[in-house]
């Protein structure tokens, strides 16, 4: 099999004295679902972050496509078509959901942004009829809907989506989860999911890392650790 | 002492007594609007360059005066170069000077971000605010022993004006140097209100703006992207200093302190970080002051500014346009 388009080795990341992660190995294939689940302050968003490099990883390489990305500024990870959907979502609430979605396509350097946004479009159809509104004023799905449809404007390897599912109704979660899925059959789009929803989040991985205090504990296929008694226990119980 | 020193020299347009009645008191209103007017569009441009930069790195750009005052230096070197090279066409002078001030100060203003605020990015809040009050100080000092403490005069380029009243022994007084002021002020506005909303820099400026981390995500070098709000709004200021040396013809190292402290009141009154605020706040300050030297004293117009300031800050602090602050969640 060819090398991994993601490979994290001995990934330690702190902010100030207080460890975050500790020692973090990880893989994730070119075509891959991979997802990260964790209780809160488990240290998964700060995985996600020091991929791109904020913060910076303090020990540790991060290769991306063969090259390390680790000592690289934010902007320039975030250029070689790595994307993210970030915690919060993270939209700019005082431009249009067309800026919004520019501003994902504008700066890695997408010239062919109409074709681009009828994709997105085509993908969710919500925004379609917001494209004039103002950011701030869509509701929470249609937030989280704009903060990935940005982050796939740039044409991304590597999708790296934090808690899409947070604080969203079933249904528009399970839109969201079968947008993922559809990106990844159709295009073959590489997907680092971070959930808190592990039941829905495994079942869409093809594998899965967990998370613990900062340091990954389990890995598996999707079904394998859906399976395992301790996960059930900690992450599935009264869930799914 | 500053007073005196920024007190109007066209004594045949301001230095009247107070008209109460009839016509007469209304074409004195009118030519004080037309002042206030004229004024406010220079502290307008000067405001802009506090409000992008307080929006964008959360700051108060206090060297931002200085970068005015230098400014007005670089225009007055500029005129009188051009001048002694034989190049008198007022518009040909006037729009190179526009020019090589803008350039010229842009570099200052890149220059005091990327040697006094970056290396404290990150560090504690008042850190950069600090630096910038020393970055002032250091401007100030560079001028008055480059060029000398004096006053530098500078004679009227567009003398003359349109008289559009004529009642009684007053006039109104329209002159080609405050339409000049205005007609720049308004295409130079409108050439940055077309960069901020319309070209992929100014979006990436909004972005910076709205989220500082997020603009970063999506691959925007945010170091860069401050350091043009720094060049964009040094180039503003400086062509503040052009009209100021224009309408007042007389400059000296220190005009940066007040004209910079009334321009803060104005993005504050405007609504810091609002660009449209700025620009509002530039007018009612200018206007203001014309009205309050001409109803009441000019000794005390500062006072009256200031004034403004408090109440504002105290009943409206986030301005006329500006947002409340909410917290991010």
């Amino acid at each position: 099999m060819t090398a991994p388009l993601l490979t994290l080795s001995g990934v330690s990341t702190f902010y100030g004295a207080i460890q975050a992660l500790r020692d973090v190995d990880m893989t994730v294939n070119e075509g891959e679902i991979v997802t990260l689940i964790g209780a809160n302050g488990a240290g998964k968003s700060t995985l996600m972050m020091t991929i791109c490099g904020s913060p910076r990883a303090r020990t540790g390489s991060i290769v991306y496509d063969g090259r390390d990305i680790a000592r690289l500024p934010t902007h320039e990870i975030m250029r070689q078509r790595i994307a993210q959907a970030p915690e919060g979502r993270r939209i700019f609430g005082r431009m249009t959901v067309y800026e919004n979605l520019l501003m994902g396509a504008e700066v890695s350097g997408q010239t062919d942004i109409p074709a681009l946004l009828d994709q997105i479009c085509d993908l969710f159809p919500r925004l379609k009829e917001r494209l004039s509104q103002r950011g701030g004023t869509l509701s929470g799905g249609e937030q989280q809907m704009l903060a990935i449809g940005r982050a796939l404007m740039a044409r991304p390897r590597l999708l790296l989506l934090d808690e899409p599912s947070l604080g969203l109704a079933p249904l528009v979660v399970r839109q969201i989860f079968g947008a993922i899925r559809t990106l990844n059959r159709e295009t073959g789009l590489t997907v680092l999911l971070v959930e808190q929803n592990a039941h829905q989040a495994l079942r869409l991985a093809h594998r899965g890392y967990v998370l613990v205090n900062g340091a990954i504990t389990m890995a598996g296929t999707g079904a394998d650790l859906l399976a395992r008694p301790e996960i059930r226990a900690a992450y599935l119980e009264g869930g799914g | 002492m500053f007073v005196t020193r920024l007190a109007p020299v066209r004594p045949d347009v301001f230095a009247r007594p107070v008209r109460t009645e009839g016509v007469e008191a209304l074409a004195y209103a009118l030519q004080q609007l037309i002042n206030g007017v004229t004024l406010g569009m220079i502290y307008g441009l000067i405001a802009v360059g506090y409000t992008m930069v307080y929006g964008i790195i959360g700051m108060i750009n206090f060297a931002h005066g200085d970068i005015f005052m230098v400014g007005a230096f670089l225009s007055l070197i500029s005129l009188l170069g051009l001048a002694s090279l034989g190049i008198t066409a007022v518009p040909l002078a006037l729009a190179l000077t526009l020019l090589f001030a803008a350039g010229l100060a842009a570099l200052y203003g890149w220059t005091v971000e990327r040697v006094a605020y970056r290396p404290l990015r990150g560090s504690f809040r008042l850190a950069p605010l600090i630096s910038a009050i020393g970055m002032s100080i250091v401007l100030q000092n560079f001028v008055q022993v480059g060029q000398g403490a004096r006053v530098k005069p500078m004679n009227a380029l567009l003398p003359g004006g349109i008289e559009l009243m004529n009642e009684g022994d007053f006039a109104v007084q329209l002159s080609w140097m405050q339409i000049a002021i205005v007609a720049t002020t308004l295409i130079v506005l409108t050439a940055f209100t077309w960069l901020v909303t319309r070209t992929p820099l100014g979006r990436s400026m909004r972005a910076c703006e709205q989220d500082l981390k997020m603009a970063g995500l999506l691959g925007i070098d945010t170091d860069r992207t401050i350091s043009l709000t720094f060049v964009i709004g040094a180039a503003l200021a400086a062509v503040a200093g052009l009209l100021f040396l224009l309408y007042y013809g007389v400059i000296d190292f220190f005009i940066g302190f007040l004209a910079g402290v009334k321009a803060f009141t104005a993005a504050v009154l405007g609504g810091i970080g609002s660009l449209p605020g700025a620009v509002l706040g530039g007018l009612l300050i200018g206007l203001i002051e014309v009205f309050w030297s001409a109803y009441f004293s000019v000794e005390y117009k500062d006072v009256a500014a200031f004034a403004v300031l408090i109440l504002v800050l105290i009943f409206r602090p986030s301005g006329i346009l500006g947002r409340a602050e909410v917290e991010k969640v």
